[in-house]
């Protein structure tokens, strides 16, 4: 076979040729033409013998499928004691189920050119699967068997506990893992679950058992409090019998629980945080305080105002800190929403020399916020998040997810096909009035995780409030 | 669905039949292509599963490029490429369409740059207007005060990827050792900061003459759009960008080591980390389909021998991987572990020597190699999901057409692992991965002062 080298044939081509076409009017940008309409994908809801949801939706494109088991209890679900309970016991139904060990499940699913995986939230715990439609009769089986059938193993339970206290050591390499870790803490303290990361600390995860992981299991996994969402190219008729086949007997045993969290205290006033990073070449900051939940009914104007403020390229902390200053690779904000009201934040790494310049600027960003977005900027964030929305049901992962959102949020039937309508109804007060509410600088926390002794002076400087520094041994517990 | 885009007819064999070769799937994914006059390369490609487009413009030009002292400058210039033209305003090529709903991007590798943009498909005139004015006219708009803003941010980009991140001096230090001053793999594409202190106005000029001609460049623009209409917009907006004069080929030096170079360097972390590297086939050539299944053999999965032995069974590692990884000029293999608390890496280089030396005298067995196969093929499903961004259809197609000349390279590229045999994974494990011609890089923490 000859493979023509590219440059060769182009080289040609242009020294034998003449430019004829006429030069393009280059005085304005093209405007748009009418927007192509957008055809959500139909769910198919229905159910199998034993009362399980089972959410279809066909998109015959590739010849791959994606089976998400999905439980309503997470992390959030962890007694008090016991954090990481949840992610421990979803990360353990991989490990033996049925009568496979660990590595039998992991060698079929690998032949299969399948992918298993078992994932938690605050909201939820999931197992999911991607595999070639050709292969989804084989899989199903495996898929059940550690979604139903997990034996727990003691071996088994004591190599992950040491792999998740090695992770969490090396947590305290990666300036951003400490600055996320370090602020949940003081957002939410030890006595909320949001204060402690998904996998609970070392002091946890070296007491928990296998009776542990299994309380947690029957309590979550049941029929009652789990919906099974399949997308790909498959049919509800053909699929159904192999859903029925594979999770139609399934039964709950035990109790049903539901741990509550408990409600969360005011932001104090305004506090810094300093982590010493010694020799750290950039400072990972984050500021920021308990913002809502996903039930929110000022979701819509959110968005709105996040993308202004620190969610696109062109956002105000972007522009800033990168295009602006050049302190930093790039800066951003976030509303991270649960079933409680999860953290805002906003958050950059900064050159270590330009620490102090740097917070002052996201000052003067956080407090800009608080005035009338100009329509021209409201108008460009609507849009962003607006028109590119056709793009989150492109694959089989991206709509499944959907799935998951309308799943654990109770979001409404109409909710994807109102999206659009809902940004583009965001006026210039309801961004005001949103960010007025939620976004008050005065009463923040402000993280800097760096070099010490560079960055200190120039922070104390800017008198943003008191000034606690803290060890890495204070945001993760003793070395394990 | 207006229609079916393009569809994938595969016939894979039931793990039952294993035994008897598959009937090879058919991967297809209609294309059309085309050459301006000024030599630009465009291919198109239809898929109306939604209602986006993709522009995905690649530059046959990564830091390979690059001459000494001015390092990491093929990725300097690609920051620029979003400053703004002579058409396009200092940010307004982002702000334009991010209001039209638009998302784009970049990267830069040693052996090309490549842009996209992913818009609805009523603005696809939009991205074409601002992908061919920074093509034609980008000089018209740069200035040295552009150039040094985006030296800063690139300098930041530089101490969040290496600098600041966990181990993330290693993959610098290991081009160093595996490739000899001169050679166009040796500096990291991110570059020294002196050069980047020292990139010019003056160089941004010349590197985008000798570099950024349309003749240099490969256009693919996919997804929801009729391809005549396309056709007729993407020769409008290009018509009017100059041609340049083709860069002159890039010869490939040759480059072997000679024994084991051994190294040690610190860094602020908890555990230590082995690095072990081989210079080994360029991408496509025979031996580098083969090292992907050597490296799947090794340390794909918890059957592999690598991860089942140190990780599952000894417990003395947390984590363990290999990779080929393929490059035009000279590619690397490499093998990357780290210990648990309280084990060395000497513990784990024993083992790690004692499992290449025995795939290096036993082929696999026929289990081991049509598992990590079957995932090669799932993967090739996998990457026909999505049409823009990295790693999208878009994307495919110019890579295969930058690398091979053939944008449809899909079957070619899934045939090679298909045509694998046992004793070819053990032969090729026993001649690019001798253990005493090869890098040994060790990351120790740093004492605590």
């Amino acid at each position: 076979m000859s493979k023509q080298i590219p440059f060769v044939v182009v080289a040609a081509i242009c020294a034998s040729i003449a430019l004829t076409a006429q030069a393009p009017d280059r005085s304005h940008p093209p405007q748009p033409g009418p927007p192509a309409p957008l055809h959500l994908p139909a769910i198919q809801k229905q159910k199998l013998s034993n009362g399980l949801p089972v959410w279809v939706v066909e998109l015959h494109k590739v010849p791959v499928a994606q089976i998400n088991l999905v439980v309503l209890s997470g992390t959030a679900n962890d007694p008090p004691g016991k954090y990481g309970v949840a992610s421990l016991a979803a990360a353990m139904l991989e490990e033996g189920a049925g009568s496979r060990s660990a590595l039998e499940i992991a060698d079929a699913i690998d032949y299969l050119g399948a992918d298993l995986g078992t994932a938690t939230t605050s909201d939820l715990s999931a197992v999911r699967l991607h595999v070639p439609v050709a292969r989804l009769a084989d899989a199903l089986p495996i898929m059940a068997d550690v979604a139903l059938r997990p034996t727990f193993p003691k071996d088994e339970l004591d190599r992950q506990r040491q792999q998740r206290l090695t992770s969490l050591l090396q947590g305290r390499d990666d300036p951003p893992t400490i600055s996320a870790i370090a602020f949940s803490r003081i957002l939410y303290g030890k006595g909320h679950r949001y204060g402690t990361a998904q996998m609970g600390t070392a002091e946890t995860i070296k007491t928990l058992t296998s009776d542990d992981l299994r309380a947690f299991y029957t309590s979550a996994f049941r029929p009652e409090n789990a919906v099974l969402l399949a997308v790909g190219d498959i049919t509800a008729d053909k699929a159904m019998p192999l859903f029925e086949k594979s999770f139609g007997a399934w039964k709950a045993s035990g109790a049903a629980a539901s741990e509550k969290l408990p409600p969360t205290d005011e932001p104090p006033a305004r506090q810094v945080y300093l982590v010493d990073k010694p020799g750290a070449p950039q400072s990972q900051i984050r500021i920021g305080r308990i913002g809502v939940p996903r039930s929110t009914s000022d979701y819509f104007p959110i968005q709105v105002l996040n993308t202004v403020l620190g969610g696109s390229f062109t956002s105000r902390l972007n522009m800033n800190l990168r295009e602006v200053h050049g302190y930093a690779y790039g800066a951003s904000s976030a509303f991270d929403m649960r079933g409680a009201a999860g953290p805002f934040y906003a958050a950059a790494g900064v050159q270590t020399d330009k620490t102090a310049e740097a917070l002052k600027e996201f000052f003067n960003e956080l407090n800009a916020i608080l005035k009338p977005v100009p329509a021209e900027e409201l108008s460009r964030a609507k849009n962003y998040v607006a028109l590119r929305f056709p793009s989150a049901f492109e694959t089989t992962g991206d709509i499944s997810r959907r799935l998951e959102d309308e799943l654990v949020y109770k979001l409404p039937d109409d909710y994807f096909a109102k999206y659009v309508q809902n940004i583009q109804a965001v006026t210039a007060a309801d961004a005001l009035r949103v960010a007025q509410k939620y976004i008050n600088p005065e009463r923040v926390a402000v993280v800097v995780v760096g070099d010490l002794k560079t960055i200190e002076p120039g922070i104390r400087a800017l008198n943003l409030g008191p000034i606690k520094v803290m060890t890495i041994d204070e945001v993760f517990g003793p070395k394990p | 669905m207006k229609r079916a885009a393009f569809f994938i007819i595969l016939a894979l064999a039931a793990p039952a039949a294993a035994q008897t070769p598959a009937a090879p799937p058919k991967i297809e994914l209609p294309y059309t292509q085309f050459t301006l006059p000024n030599g630009l390369r465009v291919i198109l490609h239809e898929d109306h599963s939604v209602p986006m487009v993709t522009v995905n413009m690649w530059y046959h030009v990564g830091s390979a490029r690059e001459i000494t002292k001015r390092t990491g400058f093929a990725h300097l210039f690609e920051h620029l490429m979003f400053m703004g033209s002579g058409h396009v305003k200092p940010g307004e090529f982002d702000e334009s369409l991010e209001a039209a709903g638009g998302d784009n991007n970049g990267s830069t590798e040693n052996d090309r740059t490549n842009y996209w943009i992913n818009v609805p498909a009523n603005s696809l005139e939009l991205a074409l207007f601002l992908e061919s004015d920074r093509m034609g006219y980008l000089l018209d708009s740069m200035t040295p005060k552009t150039v040094d803003l985006q030296r800063d941010v690139v300098k930041n980009e530089r101490r969040q990827s290496v600098e600041n991140q966990p181990y993330g001096e290693a993959q610098v230090v290991l081009g160093e050792m595996l490739y000899p001053e001169g050679h166009p793999y040796h500096w990291p594409v991110i570059g020294y900061m002196d050069d980047l202190t020292a990139a010019s106005y003056d160089d941004v000029v010349a590197f985008f003459k000798k570099y950024y001609a349309p003749s240099n460049a490969s256009l693919v623009v996919g997804g929801d759009l009729d391809s005549a209409a396309a056709r007729k917009l993407i020769e409008k907006y290009f018509s009017d960008v100059k041609p340049g004069a083709a860069p002159e080929p890039m010869t490939i030096p040759g480059v072997a080591l000679k024994g084991v170079q051994k190294k040690t360097i610190t860094d602020r972390v908890q555990l230590p980390r082995l690095f072990l590297a081989w210079l080994t086939p360029r991408h496509f050539e025979p031996g580098d389909a083969a090292l992907d299944m050597v490296a799947d053999v090794l340390a794909g999965g918890k059957n592999s021998r690598l991860y089942k032995r140190l990780v599952y069974d000894m417990q003395i590692a947390q984590d363990v991987s290999a990779f080929q990884a393929s490059q035009a000029l000279s590619s690397s293999f490499q093998i990357v572990a780290t210990p648990q608390p309280g084990h060395t890496v000497a513990e784990l280089q024993k083992v790690i020597d004692e499992e290449i030396q025995k795939l290096q005298r036993e082929p696999p067995t026929a289990h081991e190699l049509e598992r990590s196969v079957n995932q090669v093929e799932a993967s090739f499903y996998n990457r026909m999901e999505r049409v823009g961004g990295f790693g999208g259809k878009a994307d495919q197609l110019n890579a295969y057409y930058t690398f091979t000349g053939d944008p449809d390279w899909f079957n070619e590229d899934v045939a090679r692992y298909r045509a694998l045999s046992v004793g070819d994974v053990s032969a090729a494990a026993a001649q690019f991965l001798p253990l005493d011609k090869r890098v040994e890089l060790t990351v120790e923490p740093a004492k605590k002062p």
